[in-house]
């Protein structure tokens, strides 16, 4: 379960979180809407720990673990998975390698036990079947000559592999055509299960139609201030965030 | 004996070589020599400058040294002219491939500082191929002044690899230069690790049509070390390709630079230039210099070339440790995929595998 | 459109004519014997009724060029210049003019000619011109408009006795006395220039604008300017130059100086057109030029944009050394060289502060004989963290006697700087050519059309009067280079 509790957070000397309260279950998709400039990607580099954002008051844990004393990658080996609104390249790094060098960190942070080459490139191969994307995606340099598209089905495909217990989503849907977000959605919905809870930000109801949350939150000007089930997205969707601040 | 070259010559400017003007240079005398890598091929060892038959397993072709005069006035080159005593004279006739060979060279001024000269002929003949594997080490302060000159008739193809692990204390100036006839082919790669001071400077001439050649080299250093590559490419025939990535990674105080001219005689239409030089400065007091010169006289060209200097992108960095890798492992990916590049023409198992495992020490020694 | 460029594209369309700026003026001028020796020095100083600190300055500087060396390191060859054999001074004779009215008819007719009005009332749009005839600045326009903004603009002779504390300040603190063999000749023996000083937060109201024009026979020009803006300051200049065509060398040295306080802002256009010499290389003007800024303030930028199509040679690096925090530097230049021209020019970004940034664009264009090179620096101080430059360098060759040549130095000692650089050489591609041909053109309007979208990037930076200029420039450069 993720426990955020009057979280603020700057940059800089800019205070973009301003106390955001918000609990997810495990098991739930909740969804995170908003007005542009309203913290929403603040939001999820906090939790996943970028560099630059300073946590000034309040908390967040995971499993009732303190997840902003932990670097980026004990995050992800604690189950939290961020799916990047810009997915970064990474010219000279074949995406298999990356994967694998991953996957196996996690799961050596968890004490698993590592895959070698060949078991990962079979557990790889069944999952880009699962999600209908061409193999040579893992021959390919990270993100490198991507479409908007492939990044964003490539972050998926690392989600399905890594198997996190919290996605965070951020923007996923920007710049995707139909097709694409199907397969993004079907791959988020694949994942649901008691254990699985996601956090999806997002500026549009569209991705909210393939991956339907269990609750909407609407954040504001650092703080979320108002939260519903999934009708409240739709109701957004036909009025706007225009007064939402004084709701 | 000529002067060491001084800063004032243009040619020289980053590169400063009064540490090495210092020492004063001792008779070499015989050393205790480890055991020195031979990757399971015909080797060719040099201790001290001289050649070691015992440890040697010469392949065919290879001559007696001889004594040339020097032609040009680089200042290295003629002062190994004066001194050189011994080098690999290797001359493959024509149509013959020779595999893979190794050329070690090992010094050793642990007792009294050396300097060495040897000066390496190499030959192919028409159409001939050999693929040339060189590793220099040694241990102590000594002053290793290679020149290799190589002659590449038409058809032929070099592949030449050279490892500098030099000790920490030596000094590294080699003069490479090759001459590649019509539809010949130069590919090489160095990988400078050693040294307290290095400069390889390589001179490539491409002297008839369809002549190409590969000059790529990584730099990694890192405390007080200095590295220098320095390259000429001549084109000065028409139909000539060629390419060049160098990429230099710089720890702690380390200094790495970069020269390289691409010079297309009028005579050189349809000349395809590529020059691409990185470096990673991974510490507040590294150093690069680079200075990649374009001298054109020929109208129907395409020459380019391209220079970065930065630090490791932490966008990157971030990306992979939200994927559960750790800072350590995520920059030495980076650094690993930067390099990636320059490695292309070592199409070689044995001569990969051995640079593979260099890169993977250095990164494991910091 | 100003109505200097209006003039003089009325007067005369350039694309009929070779070099139309080859005329000479008759006037009546007083010169100094020939050569150089410390009693000229005080004989120029003294002409200028300067203070005795100008003199000790001059002296100075005379001492040391006498001990140095003339540079080699420039790709360019010439004949040795044998300064004994030149005039230092040269100017209109008479007492000074007090206003325009007191100008020599002739020069005014010869300005005109050139299309710069100096007649206030003719110049309606509004550029504040300074002309500079020889070694003489001989009318500066709008003074008093400026003024009313605190603006000053005036001969820098008159400066160094109206405003001695703002020269003795910033003369020779951005280019040293003895910075480089020529600027130690022209601090010597510099005779005028413009002096510019924006005070405080003032925007300059208008364009300012120099006009370089060199008449008189075996005379070198040095003229020298000096750019001050201060705090929130902002100022366009604008500089042109012209020789008539002589079959001899003439020299000329100049030096500029450009200061920007904080978030100040200046920007330098130079159309540089003077004499490049015959189709045979004979006669032109040697261009032997020391252009720097120093944006000393926080947020400060300064912008050089320059078109050099004249000279037989050009030797010219404007730079910036950037030390204020945030502060920006641009070099934006096309140097077209045809014939036996011969340019060496670059420019030389010198980053000291924190988060500084600078932009290189440079276009070469080789025809002809000519030889064209870029020579630049970038260098990164330790303490320039965050610093960026990105550099581009493209050189054309049109025709396979010339050639083009690339020789950028790049030197970072931080870390957390980024600096990119790239450089690339190719000729027009035939089928550019023919696409043009079929719908119509000639070869030499293709020529022109394809060379004016190869320096697109740069010309774009130049103020719009100028870029109409420039791009006609380019096409007359050119013409005899293709076919």
């Amino acid at each position: 379960m993720l426990e955020i509790k009057n979280l603020s957070a700057s940059i800089g000397d800019k205070e973009i979180l301003r106390g955001v309260d918000l609990t997810v279950p495990d098991g739930e998709i909740h969804a995170i809407m908003g007005p542009n400039g309203a913290g929403k990607s603040t939001l999820s580099y906090v939790l996943s720990g970028r560099e630059g954002y300073e946590v000034t008051g309040g908390s967040a844990t995971y499993n009732g673990e303190n997840i902003l004393a932990l670097t980026p990658e004990a995050r992800a080996a604690a189950g939290i998975f961020l799916a990047f609104q810009y997915p970064v390249e990474l010219p000279g790094v074949g995406n298999a390698n990356f994967i694998r060098t991953a996957l196996n960190a996690v799961k050596r942070a968890r004490g698993e036990a590592e895959l070698d080459a060949v078991a990962f490139l079979k557990l790889a191969r069944a999952e880009l079947k699962n999600l209908s994307m061409p193999d040579d995606m893992l021959k390919r340099n990270v993100n490198v000559g991507f479409s908007g598209g492939e990044k964003k089905r490539n972050e998926v495909l690392q989600m399905a592999l890594l198997r996190p217990g919290l996605a965070i989503l951020d923007e996923t849907d920007s710049g995707l055509d139909i097709d694409a977000l199907k397969i993004v959605s079907d791959g988020v919905n694949a994942l649901r299960s008691p254990k699985f809870s996601a956090l999806v930000i997002t500026h549009y109801q569209r991705l909210l139609d393939h991956i339907v949350p269990d609750r909407v939150h609407v954040l504001s000007a650092g703080r979320i201030v108002r939260s519903g089930g999934p009708e409240l997205a739709l109701e957004l969707e036909a009025h706007g965030y225009v007064g939402q601040e004084a709701a | 004996m000529t002067a060491l070259p001084s800063r004032k010559l243009e040619a020289w400017r980053y590169t400063d070589l009064r540490s090495l003007a210092a020492i004063s240079f001792a008779e070499a005398a015989p050393v205790a020599v480890p055991e020195l890598p031979d990757l399971g091929l015909p080797r060719i060892v040099f201790i001290n400058g001289a050649f070691d038959p015992v440890r040697s397993t010469p392949p065919d072709f290879l001559e007696k040294f001889s004594r040339v005069a020097e032609a040009s006035d680089l200042p290295l080159a003629l002062i190994n002219a004066e001194q050189a005593q011994d080098g690999m004279t290797f001359s493959l006739p024509e149509g013959v491939d020779a595999g893979a060979i190794l050329l070690v060279s090992y010094a050793s001024g642990v007792a009294a500082p050396v300097a060495l000269h040897p000066r390496h002929r190499i030959t192919l003949g028409l159409g001939a191929k050999l693929t040339l594997i060189e590793i220099a080490m040694g241990e102590g302060v000594y002053w290793h002044n290679p020149v290799i000159d190589i002659a590449l008739h038409a058809s032929s193809a070099l592949s030449h690899y050279r490892l500098q692990n030099e000790g920490q204390d030596a000094f590294h100036l080699a003069t490479i230069r090759a001459k590649i006839a019509a539809g010949a082919a130069y590919e090489s790669f160095s990988l400078v690790i050693g040294a307290r001071l290095s400069r390889a400077e390589f001179h490539a001439t491409l002297l008839g049509p369809k002549a190409s050649t590969h000059l790529n080299a990584a730099q990694l250093l890192r405390g007080h070390q200095h590295g220098d590559f320095t390259s000429v490419v001549a084109h000065d025939a028409p139909h000539c390709g060629s390419r060049q990535t160098v990429k230099s990674v710089l720890d702690g105080p380390a200094r790495g630079v970069f020269q390289g001219r691409i010079e297309v005689a009028r005579a050189a239409q349809k000349t395809d230039g590529y020059q691409m030089n990185q470096a990673l400065l991974l510490s507040p007091d590294a150093e690069m210099d680079i200075k990649p010169e374009l001298e054109i006289f020929a109208d129907d060209v395409k020459c380019s070339h391209g220079a970065t200097i930065g630090a490791l992108d932490p966008e990157q960095i971030f990306y992979l440790r939200s994927r559960g890798i750790p800072e350590d492992q995520a920059r030495a990916m980076l650094i690993r995929a930067f390099l990636t590049e320059a490695l292309e023409p070592v199409t070689d198992a044995a001569a990969r595998e051995m640079f593979e495992a260099a890169i993977e020490a250095w990164w494991v020694g910091q | 459109m100003s109505a200097a460029f209006e003039t003089r594209n009325t007067v005369d369309t350039l694309a009929t004519q070779k070099y139309k700026y080859g005329f000479e003026t008759d006037i009546a001028m007083d010169e100094f014997p020939k050569g150089l020796n410390e009693d000229i020095v005080r004989l120029i100083s003294a002409k200028k009724d300067e203070p005795e600190w100008m003199l000790a300055w001059r002296l100075k500087a005379y001492a040391m060029w006498r001990k140095m060396e003339e540079p080699d390191w420039a790709r360019i060859k010439h004949p040795p210049i044998d300064y004994e054999n030149l005039y230092y001074y040269a100017a209109p004779s008479g007492p000074a003019p007090k206003s325009l009215d007191e100008v020599d008819p002739e020069l005014l007719t010869m300005y005109e000619k050139l299309g710069i009005p100096l007649n206030e009332r003719a110049a309606l749009a509004g550029v504040a011109v300074d002309a500079v005839f020889d070694s003489v600045s001989v009318a500066t326009t709008f003074r008093s408009t400026l003024a009313k903004s605190g603006v000053i603009f005036c001969p820098i002779s008159e400066a160094v006795r109206e405003h001695p504390e703002l020269v003795q300040k910033y003369l020779g603190s951005v280019v040293p006395v003895g910075d480089n063999y020529f600027a130690a000749l022209n601090s010597a023996v510099f005779s005028d220039g413009s002096f510019v000083f924006i005070p405080k937060g003032v925007r300059c109201p208008m364009e300012l604008s120099t006009y370089f024009r060199i008449n008189a026979r075996n005379t070198g020009q040095f003229e020298r300017t000096l750019i001050i803006a201060e705090e929130g300051a902002g100022v366009s200049y604008l500089e042109g130059c012209t020789a008539p065509q002589r079959d001899e060398n003439q020299l000329h040295a100049a030096v500029v100086e450009l200061v920007a306080l904080d978030d100040a802002k200046i920007k330098y256009s130079t159309v540089q057109n003077w004499y490049p010499g015959d189709e045979n290389g004979k006669g032109g003007i040697y261009n032997f030029v020391t252009k720097r800024g120093a944006c000393r303030g926080a947020r400060s930028k300064i912008s050089w944009t320059q078109v050099e199509t004249g000279s037989a040679i050009t030797w010219k690096y404007p730079s910036c050394i950037l030390q204020g925090e945030g502060s920006v530097g641009e070099f934006y230049s096309v140097a077209l060289t045809n014939n036996h021209q011969q340019a060496d020019t670059g420019t030389k970004m010198i980053h000291l502060g924190r988060n500084t940034t600078s932009t290189i664009i440079s276009k070469g264009i080789s025809a002809g004989h000519s030889n064209n090179t870029y020579r630049g620096l970038v260098k990164i101080m330790p303490g320039a963290s965050g610093a960026r430059n990105f550099t581009q360098c493209d050189s054309l060759l049109i025709g396979d006697q010339c050639g083009a040549h690339t020789v950028p130095y790049i030197e970072s000692r931080n870390p957390s700087a980024k600096v990119e650089h790239e450089a690339t050489t190719s000729k027009i591609a035939e089928d550019q050519l023919f696409y043009c041909r079929s719908r119509g053109l000639s070869e030499e309007d293709a020529v022109g059309l394809i060379v004016n979208g190869f320096c697109k990037d740069v010309l774009k930076e130049l103020p719009m009067e100028f870029a109409v200029e420039a791009q006609k420039l380019l096409a007359v450069s050119l013409e005899g280079s293709v076919g």
